[in-house]
């Protein structure tokens, strides 16, 4: 068990209460929160898998996914004011 | 251990430490404009300390543009993406939690929930 599983452990959870509020978030807003929330995690995951694996192509997802978490992001909060209408 | 290995230890443990506040901000705060405050903030800074823990565990020009790159994006970009979810969020109606003092928002031509949430402070919701 090496710090690194630990760190990856903590994430795991927070990926968990991610979908937890995914799940009972009362407006669209809150799941459109909780899925940017769940994008941040999973960043954090490539980053840490990317030393624990030793596998350093992961870093360049973790660069694309930053981008297109953001994109994703902005989609959303397009999504969730249309909606509204 | 080299000191290497404990600056990144430490930068990976305040990285997690913060997305973990995220977390407990997520489940706990009262409205989604705090949720997003919570997500938008705390979340974006653990993954920046989360990533120069890597770049410090894994040291190379390479990775050093890489991460550079991705933590100048995330600190630029976090910020607009909150901001835009919010402002979403209002137009779309979302609720303000009863704590709320101030809503400069509020008006005829916001479209927003409109007026002040009614009924006094509530304090008992306050410990997020």
């Amino acid at each position: 068990m090496t710090p690194l599983d630990i760190v990856l452990a903590a994430l795991g959870l927070a990926m968990l209460v991610a979908v937890v509020r995914l799940i009972a978030g009362p407006t669209d807003a809150d799941r459109a929160v909780a899925v940017d929330y769940g994008f941040f995690v999973t960043v954090a995951v490539l980053a840490v898998l990317a030393v624990r694996l030793d596998e350093r192509s992961l870093l360049d997802l973790v660069l694309v996914a930053t981008l297109v978490g953001f994109l994703a992001t902005v989609a959303l909060a397009r999504l969730v004011q249309r909606r509204s209408r | 251990m080299t000191p290497a290995t404990v600056v990144a230890g430490a930068l990976l443990a305040t990285g997690a430490a913060l997305m973990a506040v995220a977390a407990l901000g997520l489940v706990r705060l009262p409205d989604v404009y705090h949720r997003m405050n919570a997500v938008a903030k705390a979340a974006s800074l653990g993954l920046v300390c989360v990533l120069l823990g890597v770049l410090v565990l894994m040291p190379s020009w390479r990775n050093a543009a890489v991460i550079g790159a991705a933590v100048l994006l995330q600190l630029f970009t976090a910020p607009v993406g909150g901001f835009a979810l919010a402002r979403a969020a209002y137009r779309a109606g979302a609720p303000l939690a009863r704590i709320t003092c101030y809503d400069r928002l509020a008006g005829p031509a916001a479209g927003g929930p409109g007026g002040p949430p009614s009924g006094p402070p509530d304090q008992e919701e306050d410990d997020g």
